[in-house]
């Protein structure tokens, strides 16, 4: 029976990739977030966990505007890197677990979550950054990945309470598949920032600082919390926050923290790192 | 009236916003492709050409008036395509975007980003 063992929320600033890929993490202005991910990579070194299913968002790379799926599940053997715009960035294919993958699927569908289903899917920063914070730079990612595409680009994406409960069947139905895997949940994204218009640089640290708290004491409580509250409190893309919530719903009711990590800036974001485990 | 309307210095990317954008971010979204992004550099005007873009969003395009391409439907995962081709930064564009230099808006980020408090609310302060 395959089995969740931990649920990390990350950033996934695609500067944080270009930091690695260019070589420098250890410059002033990157050391204080790296160092800060530290206990984080032994922790996962530590777990080894068969398969990451990584709830993130696609940045006008494999989706655009001509369809725009809510929830979607890449179920492919390998995903590619995508190029963004300045070339694909240089890190291992992503392998899939197609087994797992369409049992999600499949059963999403029956329990109401109706996933579109993507057998072609070039995975961008969203994806591939919470890869590198959590990896670093390996010849080959050391675990089986499943994407689970959620669209926040285009307003409005689902809500905190569906994210969670998406995360909550996604937990049902790994207990159902009959092979002995651990799986780790990532819900990437966030923490507070604004990207554009001429409010673009907000940060609200206490906003964040309190979602992190609560991620672990009161996620119910979070997922009351309407979209204009994020935009208005976190930014205009602080509202990726609720992708949090999917992997928080993946966790169960209690979870103890087992590191935290938040920093400011990473390029114009506030860089959030918590890890879960359900208890 | 929605209800972010009163949140200042934001382009909520809502329907009404997205159907004004189609084309412009389309146009974005074809700079995925050297291919494309080296016709682009050759010839921009040409290459916008009959992509459909109304007048003023080609302008705003070859102005790099990131700011007006968000007035003008953009949104800014599309738009910044533009600015990778320049190689300019996000903190260029955020800057750009609020009037202030790149330095100023690294600074400004350094120190722990723009102040969330007088900004929730248009007339705030």
């Amino acid at each position: 029976m395959a089995r969740i063992v931990a649920g990390i929320g990350t950033s996934h600033v695609p500067a944080i990739g270009a930091a690695m890929d260019n070589g420098l993490t250890d410059s002033d202005y990157w050391a204080p977030l790296f160092k800060g991910y530290g206990p984080a990579r032994e922790w996962m070194r530590k777990t080894q966990p068969d398969v990451a299913i990584i709830i993130y968002n696609d940045h006008a790379s494999a989706f655009s505007l001509e369809f725009i799926p809510t929830f979607a599940i890449g179920v492919a053997d390998t995903f590619q890197p995508a190029d963004e715009g300045y070339g694909p960035r240089d890190v291992p294919v992503v392998v899939g677990h197609p087994a797992l993958a369409w049992h999600l699927a499949e059963n999403l569908i029956l329990n109401e979550f109706d996933m579109t289903i993507v057998n072609n899917l070039a995975v961008d920063h969203g994806l591939t950054v919470p890869l590198s914070i959590m990896f670093d730079q390996p010849d080959v990612w050391p675990c089986r990945v499943i994407p689970v595409c959620v669209n926040v680009i285009q307003y409005p994406p689902p809500t905190g309470k569906r994210c969670y409960d998406l995360g909550r069947a996604i937990a049902r139905i790994v207990a159902s598949f009959d092979e002995d895997l651990t799986v780790v949940v990532f819900g990437t994204g966030g923490m507070s920032h604004q990207l554009q218009g001429e409010r673009a640089g907000v940060i609200n640290q206490p906003f964040d600082i309190d979602f992190l708290d609560r991620l672990v004491s009161d996620p119910i409580g979070l997922t009351e919390r309407p979209h204009v509250d994020y935009i208005r409190e976190a930014g205009s893309e602080g509202i990726e926050l609720v992708m949090w919530l999917a992997m928080r719903g993946a966790l169960g009711e209690s979870v103890r923290q087992v590191y935290r990590h938040y920093h400011v800036p990473a390029s114009n974001t506030a860089a959030g790192l918590t890890v879960l485990e359900p208890v | 009236m929605k209800d972010y309307s009163d949140i200042p210095g934001t382009y909520v990317f809502d329907g009404e916003h997205s159907r004004k954008g189609y084309r412009l971010n389309m146009f974005c979204m074809s700079l995925n492709e050297e291919a494309n992004r080296e016709l682009f550099i050759q010839d921009e005007s040409a290459y916008l050409d009959g992509r459909g873009l109304t007048p003023a969003q080609k302008r705003a395009v070859l102005d790099r008036d990131y700011l007006e391409l968000l007035k003008l439907g953009g949104n800014i995962y599309y738009t910044f395509k533009i600015a990778m081709l320049d190689r300019k930064s996000m903190q260029y564009v955020g800057g750009q975007m609020s009037g202030m230099t790149e330095e100023a808006f690294k600074e400004m980020m350094a120190n722990g980003g723009r102040a969330i408090e007088g900004n929730r609310r248009v007339g705030e302060s």
